[in-house]
């Protein structure tokens, strides 16, 4: 079974009178080791279905599960728990708090498990090493470069041992160099087993994860899906991970 | 997440915003401190007048006073009734076991009497002299502080003594402020009415706080500025007015004799016949228990029923009367000052409100990025109104130091009539206040806060 199912998964939203179709009938498995990136123009659907993937939004139909679990029609406050447990988020404007430093900021998540003080240090020097940051734990994230917020945000995804890490354009506020580092680091994670989802505008980014979705109004284009579900991709994915590291 | 953590991050919260988060706190420090120095001023007032309560000699004395006027159904018995007599005081003492210190009182009424006290040529007249038993003593709460107080055989023989008020001495031999000496009259002989008295006994002076306390201030002007004093000394008329301070200048203004001594010195002219006339003004007595007053009264009616025939030529008086009106008063005050306070804690609780809004709509960006790693809406909730409520306890806090420290002022500045007292009950009642204030003020913008969706709150700038 895979760890992601989506089924005929629909969003409707209303604007003044207007409907807005931003995903119209999406059916797609994620499995476990993916590393899958998202790419569409702007409009496209791709940040709404990444927001219905990482729990944040529910569909307006269809059917989900994640790791075993019926997303659709789970509670906010199940959802809450979901994106806590099993969901590691890194955005294209970090979101780090400014007001914490490194180290709290990579807590964050293990705050609302309800982790002990103690083993929530631990465990964000550890996701910190992970990125090469552990000795930055003291500083605010306003003293580090864009590049280093975002390996912070990345250890704060880290953090809770997550099934699945969900990237929105995590080079886009960054320049060439450091995005390559930053896909690097993606890869790095990749070969260690991790399942990552990264959304894209750009087919170059796209062109290093071994699988591709593509999305265009609201629907997956080019009829890919049942060939990513598929056996075969798994296999390219060691091949294009070679190539970026 | 837990209690600490979210109470910690509203303390760090907090101190990110000193200045914005001290304005806010200042509505409930003004809630908190009114609230408890308006309590402590009240509690001196009280205070002040319970003072008054028991040195008229508190709840448990009871008077019986003799009552001229009948009943409308008695006024035909009017010939019969045989006034209050020494029998009554030993009909009382065995058969109304729930009072001790029965005590019998023949009062003449310094002005409606025209008593004259004079001494060499110095004249005065007295509020009330009394012809008494020493258990008076007890009973108006006296103490004599020079001689003493005159005893049983002083009273068997009808012996010429006298104890006498504070102020007598001061008009008979000089008041101690303008002459600058303290005289001590006892052993000393006075005329009452023409016949000689011998002073054995000086009570104290008796005095409300605020009067020790205007006395003490201007005892310590005087060290630090010792020309002031020299020269005449205008009198700026009698202090301690006010309904307190009347009973206190009563009983400066009083001379006591003994009982036996009353009846053959100033009665016996009085009867018919040139024995003295018996009839006592009044009987003062102390309930055992306060608790059992009403049985008490009840005792001494059936005794006074039995020993009167049935005619109901006396009175009761007991000072619950006044305890009522002191009760009344407190709660005046104390309702006032509540409704005071309580309008500074809600416009703390609508500053609190208010900046918490402001706070959570520049903080949109921080709950999507809380939600999205996990917080519930519950924890979002809970964090908030955490922040709020540690707004409102530090300012609880601030605000029990400044009333403090308002009270202490207010005691060294201006002296009242009694010592504001600062209680622990009015303290924790503020800052349980406070908490409320805190708890209900972060409830709008917790909800707000918490109801926040996770992604229009990521896409906020």
């Amino acid at each position: 079974m895979a760890l992601v199912e989506l089924r005929e998964i629909k969003k409707i939203y209303h604007l003044g009178g207007e409907t807005i179709r931003a995903l119209d009938g999406v059916s797609l498995d994620v499995q476990a080791g993916d590393f899958t990136s998202i790419i569409g123009p702007s409009g496209s659907g791709k940040s709404t279905l990444m927001h219905i993937l990482g729990c944040l939004d529910t569909p307006t139909s269809g059917s989900m599960s994640l790791g075993g679990m019926d997303i659709h029609d789970a509670t906010p406050r199940q959802l809450a728990r979901v994106r806590g447990e099993k969901i590691g988020f890194v955005f294209q404007f970090f979101n780090l708090l400014p007001k914490l430093n490194v180290a709290q900021n990579v807590e964050l998540p293990l705050i609302y498990q309800g982790t002990s003080g103690r083993i929530r240090k631990e465990k964000a020097m550890q996701a910190l090493e992970l990125v090469g940051l552990q000795d930055r734990a003291g500083h605010r994230p306003s003293q580090l470069s864009g590049g280093q917020q975002q390996r912070v945000a990345i250890a704060r995804a880290l953090v809770n041992d997550p099934r699945i890490i969900f990237a929105d354009e995590p080079t886009g506020n960054l320049d060439t160099h450091t995005g390559e580092m930053i896909l690097e680091t993606f890869c790095k994670l990749h070969q260690e087993g991790r399942t990552i989802m990264l959304v894209t505008h750009d087919p170059e980014i796209a062109a290093l994860t071994p699988q591709k979705i593509e999305i265009r109004d609201g629907k997956i284009a080019q009829n890919v899906d049942a060939k990513l579900a598929g056996k075969e991709s798994r296999f390219k994915l060691s091949t294009s991970s070679h190539q970026s590291s | 997440m837990n209690l600490f953590d979210t109470i910690l991050v509203g303390i760090k919260e907090i101190w990110a915003h000193k200045f914005r988060s001290m304005l806010t706190m200042l509505g409930i420090i003004l809630g908190v401190s009114s609230l408890v120095a308006m309590s402590a001023l009240v509690k001196g007032m009280e205070n002040g007048m319970k003072e008054a309560l028991v040195a008229m000699g508190g709840l448990e004395k009871v008077r019986v006073e003799a009552q001229d006027d009948l009943p409308a159904y008695q006024k035909h018995l009017t010939d019969q009734a045989p006034g209050l007599l020494m029998r009554d005081v030993y009909a009382l003492e065995s058969g109304a076991p729930l009072v001790e210190n029965i005590t019998p009182i023949v009062e003449q009424h310094g002005y409606r009497s025209r008593i004259n006290i004079t001494y060499q040529n110095k004249r005065a007249r007295p509020w009330r002299i009394y012809g008494t038993w020493p258990g008076i003593l007890d009973l108006e709460d006296h103490r004599v502080e020079h001689g003493r107080m005159f005893n049983e055989i002083d009273n068997e023989m009808a012996r010429s003594v006298c104890v006498i008020g504070v102020e007598i001495r001061n008009e008979l031999f000089g008041d101690p402020e303008k002459t600058g000496k303290e005289i001590i009259p006892v052993g000393k002989v006075i005329q009452i009415n023409g016949q000689p008295f011998t002073i054995v006994g000086m009570f104290e002076h008796y005095m409300t706080e605020k009067e020790r306390k205007e006395k003490e201030l201007a005892r310590l002007k005087a060290l630090k500025n010792p020309q002031a004093q020299v020269g005449v000394v205008r009198d700026k008329g009698r202090s301690g007015s006010g309904p307190s301070g009347y009973v206190f200048r009563l009983k400066n203004n009083s001379v006591f004799i003994p009982l036996q001594t009353m009846m053959i010195q100033f009665r016996a002219a009085a009867g018919v016949d040139e024995t003295a006339d018996p009839k006592l003004s009044g009987i003062y007595m102390k309930v055992k228990d306060i608790g059992v007053l009403e049985t008490a009264l009840q005792q001494i009616r059936n005794v006074l029923q039995v020993s009167h025939n049935g005619i109901e030529d006396w009175t009761f008086r007991t000072e619950e009367d006044l305890a009522d009106g002191i009760q009344i008063t407190i709660s005046n005050f104390r309702m006032s000052g509540v409704i005071i306070a309580a309008i500074a804690l809600v416009v703390g609780g609508i500053g609190i409100m208010n900046i918490m809004l402001a706070s959570i709509s520049e903080r949109v960006r921080e709950i999507g990025i809380r939600k999205a790693v996990g917080a519930t809406t519950t924890d979002i909730f809970i964090q908030i109104i955490m922040e709020s409520l540690v707004i409102a306890l530090v300012g609880g806090v601030m605000g029990l130091a400044v009333s403090i420290a308002l009270v202490q002022s207010i005691t060294a500045f201006t002296p009242t009539e009694n010592n504001p007292v600062i209680t622990l009950q009015a303290m924790v009642f503020a800052f349980g206040c406070s908490a409320m204030v805190g708890m209900v003020a972060g409830m709008i913008p917790a909800f707000k806060a918490s109801k926040l969706h996770p992604i229009q709150a990521l896409k906020y700038d």
